[in-house]
């Protein structure tokens, strides 16, 4: 069963520096509270994975927080591009860190495979691309039945996953609607998870076919209302699609970055969080 | 006919392209907007695809990302990642792959990658996401962008997404068997892509625009077609429902009380 703790003492437990951690989400569901707390627990040299390291890892990246970034898209999406991560790649700013690029359909392959226990995932893709040249866990393998070439990708197994959730019941059973994105395979492939929730419900009340992370998939379940902003938590509240367009100013100028993270996150608790969704609650 | 701007122009002559029996997977940004004139005006029924995993989706506004809530919605089912890539993309479902780029070259490759040397780059831009395998496993692919000496280029600094590689046969030869790009549609102009060399040709130029701004706008010496049409105004219903569209957008994306308040 799942344990229930705070946010502080579910990272602290399961976090150490170095680790390969995936806060996975894929525009919905971002698990921005724990990253946070990762911020503030001043981690170091993490390898992240994630398929759209978005605003989360913008701001890790720019705390000093990762070593090395595994991801396929890094973009602000509809925005533009991500300017911590750029400044890190480009300038070594605050510290050089090492990427390992890939596509979606491998990256998400790559999940896959490992929450099959798989060493690799093996799917049609990279053809005529540059990836492959630069990115050295991407190979081809040939089909012992047709001889068709494909692409093979090593299985992502991170130390930790952490996602976002609606909702979890009292034993710590965890259900997630809308666009799931690859969190389920991100748990699964993990070897540690933790799951910060809107809510703690006696039933789920959901229909057979829905995806539900059973409580003995989960180490540990936190309540972290608006944990998610500022994306959103389908049935719950609206993206802020007004602040990923202010990041794309906060995040332009190291000195205005610093000063925006020390007062929004290294001043704040996770707490903060149910109020900056407050607005954004729509006639659900 | 009223005024329209080049960027009018480009969106609609793009939601032209599309029919309601497309199965599309959509890129973020002047693609998506394309597709949702089209499926607003002529194509009703066209089955638009964003790669969050949300099949047959129908947004009143243009969502800011790939994966605003409006997309699950009014989705007819929402898949997760994984599935979309493996069932959907490389199980072949899709027609037709509606792609921007960074930088383009005359064979319809497309870098959004980074520009400059990879390991030292002088821009990193965000990378491929989806873009890679939907240029390989779509039937084929429409690209649509603004021209300028900057983005049309005669060499890409890398291959984001391979086109017609150096032209001819090269999709072939590397066992692609998906036609790649067919149509660019850009501000200026519209081209396809000679059967033979694959090479970009223009076909249509949009009403008013000269051979000196097509030139000034592209970094290689453009092949035209034997016969270049003009391209058909938008009509005032296109308009309407273009400006009618962004509006709304606008509106939606504004502040968060009104943040993709459809929920």
């Amino acid at each position: 069963m799942a344990k229930f703790m705070p946010l502080s003492d579910a990272l602290a437990e399961n976090l150490h520096d170095g680790d390969k951690v995936a806060f996975e989400g894929f525009t919905h569901l971002i698990p921005h509270a724990a990253a946070h707390e990762a911020i503030r627990q001043g981690r170091k040299g993490l390898v992240l994975f994630r398929l759209t390291p978005d605003i989360i890892y913008d701001q890790m990246i720019g705390m000093g927080c990762a070593s090395r970034v595994v991801f396929s898209y890094a973009g602000n999406p509809g925005v533009g591009l991500l300017r911590r991560m750029r400044d890190a790649i480009e300038n070594a700013w605050p510290n050089a860190i090492e990427i390992r690029e890939h596509s979606h359909a491998a990256l998400a392959n790559a999940y896959e495979a490992g929450a099959a226990g798989l060493p690799s995932a093996v799917f049609r893709g990279y053809k005529g691309a540059d990836l492959p040249k630069v990115n050295p866990n991407i190979k081809s393998v040939t089909c012992p039945f047709t001889g068709e070439e494909l692409a093979a990708v090593r299985a992502v197994r991170p130390d930790l996953a952490v996602i976002h959730a609606q909702k979890a019941d009292r034993k710590g059973n965890v259900l997630i609607e809308g666009i799931v994105g690859v969190q389920k395979e991100a748990v699964l492939a993990a070897r540690r998870a933790i799951v910060t929730v809107e809510e703690v419900v006696d039933e789920l009340d959901t229909h057979p076919n829905a995806c539900v992370l059973p409580d003995w998939t989960v180490d540990v379940v936190c309540v972290v209302e608006g944990g998610a902003h500022p994306s959103y938590a389908h049935g719950y509240y609206n993206r802020d699609n007004a602040f990923y367009l202010e990041w794309d100013k906060v995040s332009s100028d190291r000195e205005m970055f610093e000063t925006w993270m020390q007062q929004n996150v290294l001043n704040e608790t996770h707490h903060v969080f149910a109020d900056r969704v407050a607005e954004l609650r729509g006639a659900a | 006919m009223s005024d329209f701007t080049a960027s009018e122009m480009m969106t609609i002559a793009a939601s032209r392209a599309l029919s309601n029996e497309d199965v599309c997977f959509v890129g973020i940004g002047a693609p998506s907007a394309a597709c949702n004139v089209a499926r607003l005006t002529h194509a009703p029924d066209i089955t638009l695809i964003y790669e969050s995993g949300t099949i047959g989706t129908k947004p009143k506004v243009l969502p800011l990302s790939i994966g605003d809530g409006e997309l699950c919605e009014t989705a007819v089912t929402t898949v997760p990642v994984t599935e979309m890539f493996r069932y959907w993309l490389q199980g072949g479902r899709i027609t037709i792959g509606f792609l921007g780029a960074a930088q383009l070259d005359r064979f319809g490759n497309i870098n959004t990658t980074v520009i400059g040397e990879y390991h030292h780059p002088r821009v990193r831009l965000p990378g491929g996401g989806g873009a890679p395998e939907i240029a390989s496993s779509c039937g084929q692919v429409y690209i649509t962008m603004r021209q300028s000496k900057r983005g049309f280029v005669e060499k890409i600094d890398f291959f984001t997404s391979f086109g017609h590689g150096a032209g001819g046969s090269a999709r072939e030869d590397i066992g692609l068997t998906t036609k790649g790009p067919t149509l660019l549609l850009t501000d200026l102009a519209i081209w396809k892509p000679d059967p033979q060399t694959k090479e970009f040709t223009a076909v249509s130029l949009h009403p008013g625009v000269t051979r000196e701004q097509m030139a000034d706008t592209v970094g290689w010496d453009i092949r035209y077609a034997e016969h270049v049409e003009e391209t058909a105004p938008p009509s005032e219903a296109e308009l309407g429902v273009l400006r009618d569209l962004h509006a709304r957008t606008q509106a939606a994306h504004k502040g968060p009380k009104k943040a993709g308040s459809s929920e």
